[in-house]
């Protein structure tokens, strides 16, 4: 199969199930450099399983996955080096709580990136420094607000220069007032050029900084375009209740 | 009355006699409470480590061995190394069999509060580590076990003082520790003063034991 | 392998020992239906009276429950065993192995049942209270009820671990099962009945273990 060779992230034919539940049905997806896809769409719609095959948290059944023109599914691939390159933002933060700030992003910089302990360092209060947070380097998750600790998850990804970055519902369990503390954060990363997959219910973030959005229904997606198109002029009376739904 | 309670229990003279031997038993205790503990949680710890890799086999005789080494009595084990593992050829000295058969124990006990305490740690722990490029085993070490092990020390602390006070099973064998000394110092001068002797020692042994895990309670209370 | 069998699982001498073990097995049984109702009636009054206002009686509690945690079981037993019967106290095997395992089992369950009383919110006391209950209809209706059922597992897993003290009786030589293993043993010169106890304790204790077990990770998985 030929692929296109200017993609971060190409997806062909993705299939998933989880015992006899079909999430993925065939799904197609490219992002190209410097691009902001966001992915939208009903629960269970199958978007979150979708980012999460893409650094291989999920086992796909079936369709291939590339970053960089790298087949990541193939055998002999080294997923730890790969998921180095994909950074992944969740829901939920997970940081370390049992580690502070900066312990949380220099874990991988020292253990996967090998570096020493000070260059490792000195990353990541770049890193933290980029989310506004160098202050809070030596500050425990506990210590941080939901706003704070997502920012902290978000350094602790960027720290490893990834080539492509995916998020998976970032705000959906951050308080109102919060939101925008990160949603700035992921602002100036694509001002900055980095590449980046955003699953989110945040329309208007979306309409304001998405380069291409998809809705995704039922394992499949539905439809794609530019913002202007898909949440104005969608084909879809799906979609057009879908977002009446979320926007009220 | 008293008199007659003085000099049953608190007889100076017996006491003093005996004093020297429990003293030897006193350190005894402590050296097989401490092979007992290290040796007790170092494998009940591989155990669980092994155990996360989920391999089936392993597995169930990881839980088999571990459930039969909780169901049977531990003086039962002890003399079962001790008399009947001899008619099969295998012999051990008392010591080894009380070291052995409690240090087992404790060894189930343990992997049981550690894999319960690894499975405390939530899913999204493994897979943000795994995301950043983390492998299995680096993420056992430096995200999930220490977690997990922060979780265990409450109940594993107030298991393993129990454990350890069963080190005083090991005068059914004949082991010299505290009470071997005491019960056999009670039988030739026929006072139990050794014995209050003995359970002094034990008080003195094992009271900041209990103490130190009403610390480690409170001091370990998870907070997140 | 031959040898494994006729030294431990040595079907002849089993049925030599059979009939010493079965009232062994009936003794622990005995010996376990009596111990564990005094350690829990035991341990419920240690946990009430920890709870009251007097801090004499508080303390006392406290002292009592720490005691009997430092001290090993066997040496309770043979300082009781042993010892009282200087002071023309002779309770007999029995007396003592039960007067011995009420000390130390009541304070074990004392400690279960106080973290249960301390895991009823206090709003479950004043809402009783409210109503016009007494302070001791209110414990007896109210917080103790839910107490018990906040520290189920731990009481489970306590009373396993009386069954296997019991095992402590045959120092004494009270012919309760592992008594009678070792007495059918000399008689036999054979470990089968030895190994034959160890299955019985495994057949009996198995079952509250695989339970306990799946308590336990749902307990820690809670937190």
């Amino acid at each position: 199969m030929s692929h296109d060779q200017a993609a971060i992230l190409e997806v062909r034919g993705l299939h998933k199930s989880f015992g006899s539940l079909e999430v993925l049905k065939g799904v197609d997806l490219v992002v190209r450099p410097r691009e902001l896809v966001f992915v939208i769409g009903p629960s269970g719609s199958g978007k979150s399983t979708l980012l999460r095959c893409c650094n291989r948290l999920e086992e796909p059944n079936a369709g291939s996955i590339r970053i960089e023109g790298v087949d990541i599914l193939a055998p002999r691939v080294d997923i730890n080096a790969v998921r180095q390159r994909i950074g992944m933002v969740f829901q939920s933060f997970n940081l370390y709580p049992h580690l502070n700030a900066l312990g949380n992003v220099t874990l991988a910089l020292r253990k996967v990136a090998g570096k020493p302990r000070e260059q490792a360092e000195a990353a990541a209060m770049q890193a933290l420094a980029r989310v506004g947070l160098a202050e809070k380097a030596k500050s425990y998750p506990n210590e941080l607000s939901g706003g704070q600790q997502q920012r902290v998850a978000i350094a602790r990804a960027i720290a490893l220069e990834p080539v492509v970055m995916l998020f998976d519902e970032p705000t959906s369990a951050l308080d109102p007032e919060l939101v925008g503390s990160v949603l700035a954060v992921m602002r100036e990363l694509r001002e900055s050029g980095m590449t980046m997959v955003v699953v989110s219910h945040e329309m208007r973030f979306a309409r304001s900084a998405a380069d291409r959005v998809i809705f995704m229904d039922h394992g499949r997606i539905l439809e794609e375009g530019p913002p202007a198109q898909l949440f104005n002029a969608p084909d879809h009376p799906r979609i057009r209740e879908f977002i009446a739904s979320i926007e009220h | 009355m008293f008199e007659r309670l003085a000099d049953t229990f608190f007889n100076w003279q017996i006491m003093g006699q005996y004093f020297p031997k429990i003293v030897e038993g006193f350190f005894l205790t402590i050296e097989l409470a401490l092979a007992v503990v290290v040796a007790g949680i170092a494998t009940g710890l591989l155990l669980a480590i092994v155990r996360a890799f989920r391999i089936g086999v392993v597995n169930f005789l990881i839980v088999a061995a571990v459930d039969v080494l909780r169901a049977l009595p531990p003086l039962v084990i002890i003399i079962m190394f001790y008399f009947a593992l001899p008619t099969v050829g295998v012999r051990m000295s008392a010591f080894v069999a009380t070291w052995l058969a409690l240090a087992l124990v404790l060894a189930a006990f343990a992997e049981e509060i550690f894999w319960a305490g690894i499975l405390a740690v939530p899913r999204g722990q493994w897979e943000a580590a795994r995301s950043t490029g983390l492998s299995f085993l680096q993420t056992l070490r430096f995200v999930v076990l220490p977690q997990a092990v922060r979780i265990t020390i409450p109940p594993l602390t107030n298991r393993t003082i129990a454990i350890t006070k069963g080190t005083a099973l090991g005068a059914v064998v004949a082991v010299g520790e505290i009470l071997y000394q005491a019960q056999s110092a009670y039988s030739f001068s026929y006072n139990p003063s050794p014995l209050t002797l003995g359970a002094i020692a034990y008080l003195v042994l094992f009271l900041p034991v209990v103490y130190l895990g009403r610390w480690v309670e409170t001091r370990f209370a998870w907070k997140r | 392998m031959e040898r494994l069998v006729a030294s431990f699982f040595n079907l002849d001498i089993l049925q030599q020992a059979w009939p010493i073990l079965l009232e062994g097995f009936w003794m622990t049984v005995k010996l376990t239906l009596v111990v564990v109702p005094l350690g829990v009636a035991g341990g419920l009054a240690v946990a009430l009276a920890s709870t009251v206002r007097s801090r004499l009686v508080r303390w006392t509690v406290v002292v009592y429950v720490d005691f009997f945690r430092a001290f090993p079981p066997l040496v309770l037993l043979m300082f009781i065993a042993f010892g009282l019967p200087f002071l023309k106290i002779d309770l007999g095997a029995f007396g003592a192995v039960a007067l011995a395992f009420l000390l130390n089992t009541s304070s074990y369950y004392g400690e279960i049942f106080r973290a249960g009383i301390e895991s009823v919110p206090r709003g479950q006391y004043e809402a009783a209270r409210s109503t016009g209950l007494s302070a001791l209809q209110t414990m007896g209706w109210v917080v103790v009820p839910q107490a018990t059922r906040n520290v189920i597992p731990d009481l489970i897993s306590n009373t396993l671990e009386v069954v296997k003290l019991t095992s402590l009786a045959s120092v004494v030589a009270l012919p309760e099962l592992l008594f009678a293993a070792r007495q059918a043993q000399s008689l036999t010169y054979n470990a089968t009945p030895i190994i034959a106890a160890g299955i019985i304790y495994l057949v009996c204790l198995w079952p509250l273990v695989r339970l306990l077990s799946r308590f336990e990770h749902r307990q820690i998985a809670l937190h």
